[in-house]
């Protein structure tokens, strides 16, 4: 598990103003507009919710990737930072990563000839690997989304929730949704739903193939040796009742 | 008979202005030019049935071969060429659809050189390489045999058995991790279908369609190209069928018992009528059918029941790949005309190729098998006839 730095979105704090948004996709050569729900041109996107909040949407960067583990050519990879990062020119578009993630992140271009798999890097190539915070965090205007080191940003989204109870959900999403995330939120309390996913696994998900996968090398001997096993038998007994039948004829 | 096959013929010469209209749209302005795919449904049509199933269907291959090669079950031996030609051509018409499917064909490869020991992808696309392979290797006393390649012919029958060996394994693999590809989204399929026994279920199912699928075969290809199989084949594959069917069966309610599933496959929604038909009217009643020797004794009879069987596990396949995602994940997606088509498309150039096959290979009959080394089989003929 690799999880160095990550995003603290506090929802009580954004203004909605889609600062992130924009400098995003300035960053990633998209054309400004206003993102209305995260695809191929729309790496984060913040939304009203009902009562008063918004929401930010965005790659969680688990700390154990889902779409990292399933991808067959490690297309997809997590640094050491804990930034989730892809590489185009060895992904086949198989799309298992849109399949598998948790979270329903990456996006892709259905209408490209040279299709890639698109989501949040963490801003890796421009910053986050030169020591620098991502665009989103460094334009935000009100500290609704910062960048830190997670366990830090973990003790300060702690540390708002047990201030003000009454005003925060007593959960760090992404704390432990698919087994901890490098992103995380803390919520207001407000009857209407986040429009974050929930019923996430609380636990990693690589593990439920990893569990079938680390049985192939066993698996295959076994089987090997057993199938030679039952030719060099049922040989012997179909030779045997062959020298019998031989026999019997005289 | 080669009168009559020529409207066939006509036609499919006629075929492909379309598929050319297809890939042009699909290779220059991309798979939403052609297909439904969004990104709430990244797998579609081809996905579930060229790829999913189509890798079910060419069961037939390692069944068979295992039966007769590996078990010595030599009455099914008849059956051995066919099925070994129907996996080969299966899996490249696999091949050929995940070429039209992924996104970047041209990075087919790289699983072979980008090693991902933690992706169930990773492994699939190398039993897909190597299996191939393999068959490709049990494909050749065919073409040795027509070249009349006296050598050939005997070196491949030694090298068989470990063929079929290195064959039976990469199956076991390939069939059962199509099911493990599954395992990673336990949110998103819904839980008639998920289960963390789904290998054990895709490779039972598969043995079961394996038999099935050569069984009509036999049957059909009996009547199509005048060549006829001793009844016994059938018979026996109807019982093997039924046997594997309900013990497939039966693994799959007892897993849907453990984990409290149960109740959801009597509820009368959407997921329990698919379920149904699938295990129930599409599995349970053709294998209950083809327990009875009375029932199995008529060919015409046993035939249909084992098409109903590959119905049934077809529609396995399809139900995991697009009904329990669906209901799963709340996503909506009916397929374009287009990918219909190709599917069709690839599916009719998998039958033309089998034809040509049978037509210009000594697939049924004439020789002796792809597996017993002549110089062994010969003697023993002589015997039989003093």
């Amino acid at each position: 598990m690799t999880m160095g730095c990550g995003l603290l979105f506090d929802q009580t704090l954004c203004l909605g103003c889609g600062a992130c948004e924009l400098a995003c996709q300035k960053e990633h050569g998209q054309p400004p507009h206003k993102a209305v729900k995260l695809d191929a041109d729309s790496f984060t996107f913040v939304g009203r919710v009902e009562g008063g909040y918004f929401q930010r949407h965005l790659c969680m960067h688990c700390g154990d990737p889902a779409c990292a583990s399933v991808c067959p050519v490690s297309a997809l990879r997590i640094t050491k930072e804990g930034a989730v990062v892809y590489d185009a020119s060895i992904c086949l578009g198989c799309r298992y990563c849109v399949m598998a993630c948790p979270f329903l992140i990456p996006k892709y271009e259905w209408n490209s000839p040279f299709p890639r798999v698109r989501k949040c890097d963490l801003c890796y190539e421009g910053r986050v690997s030169k020591g620098e915070e991502p665009a989103c965090a460094s334009v935000c205007p009100n500290g609704a989304t910062v960048f830190g080191e997670r366990a830090e940003l973990l003790r300060i989204a702690k540390g708002r929730i047990q201030r003000e109870p009454e005003k925060y959900i007593d959960e760090v999403y992404g704390e432990y949704q698919a087994g901890g995330t490098s992103v995380m939120m803390i919520l207001g309390k407000t009857t209407a739903a986040s429009g974050l996913r929930e019923g996430v696994l609380l636990d990693a998900l690589p593990p439920l193939t990893g569990r079938m996968l680390r049985k192939i090398p066993v698996a295959v001997p076994v089987v090997g040796l057993m199938l030679a096993g039952f030719y060099f038998l049922t040989k012997r007994k179909n030779d045997i009742a062959k020298e019998e039948e031989e026999e019997k004829n005289g | 008979m080669a009168r009559g096959r020529k409207p066939f013929l006509l036609v499919l010469a006629a075929i492909p202005a379309l598929p050319a209209y297809i890939l042009f749209m699909r290779f220059v302005h991309g798979l939403g030019a052609v297909t439904n795919l969004t990104d709430d449904m990244p797998w579609g049509l081809w996905k579930a049935f060229n790829v999913f199933s189509g890798v079910a269907l060419a069961s037939g291959g390692f069944t068979i071969t295992a039966a007769v090669v590996i078990f010595h079950l030599e009455k099914f031996r008849p059956v051995v060429r066919p099925a070994v030609l129907t996996a080969f051509i299966g899996y490249m018409m696999v091949i050929l659809s995940l070429v039209v499917d992924v996104g970047r064909p041209w990075n087919l490869w790289r699983p072979l050189f980008y090693w991902n020991e933690r992706s169930v992808l990773w492994e699939v696309g190398l039993c897909v390489i190597f299996y191939t392979t393999v068959l490709f290797l049990e494909f050749l006393p065919l073409v040795w045999e027509k070249l009349g390649f006296r050598g050939g012919i005997r070196f491949w029958g030694w090298l068989t058995p470990v063929f079929v060996i290195a064959g039976v394994t990469l199956s076991f693999l390939h069939q059962s991790s199509l099911g493990s590809v599954y395992l990673i989204v336990p949110g998103k399929l819904h839980p008639l279908w998920y289960s963390p026994a789904l290998p054990l279920f895709f490779f039972l199912s598969s043995v079961a369609l394996g038999l099935a699928v050569t069984s009509c075969g036999a049957h059909y290809s009996s009547r199509a190209f005048g060549k006829s199989f001793e009844p016994l084949i059938t018979e026996s594959l109807g019982r093997a069928t039924a046997v594997v069917m309900i013990i497939y069966l039966a693994a799959r309610t007892l897993d849907l018992g453990m984990r409290g599933n149960l109740d959801k496959a009597f509820r009368m929604d959407t997921a329990s009528l698919f379920f149904q038909a699938e295990t129930a009217l599409l599995g349970l009643l053709p294998a209950a059918l083809l327990l009875f020797p009375a029932f199995r004794r008529d060919p015409g009879r046993v035939a249909g029941a084992q098409a109903t069987v590959v119905l049934g596990i077809v529609l396995n396949r399809m139900n995991v790949t697009l009904t329990a995602f669906q209901l799963g994940t709340g996503a909506r997606y009916i397929p374009h005309v287009f990918e219909v088509a190709v599917s069709l498309i690839i599916l009719c150039a998998g039958s033309a190729l089998f034809y040509l096959a049978v037509k210009h290979l000594p697939v049924f009959g004439a020789g002796e098998s792809i597996s017993s080394p002549p110089a062994h089989k010969a003697p023993e003929k002589v015997r039989m006839g003093t």
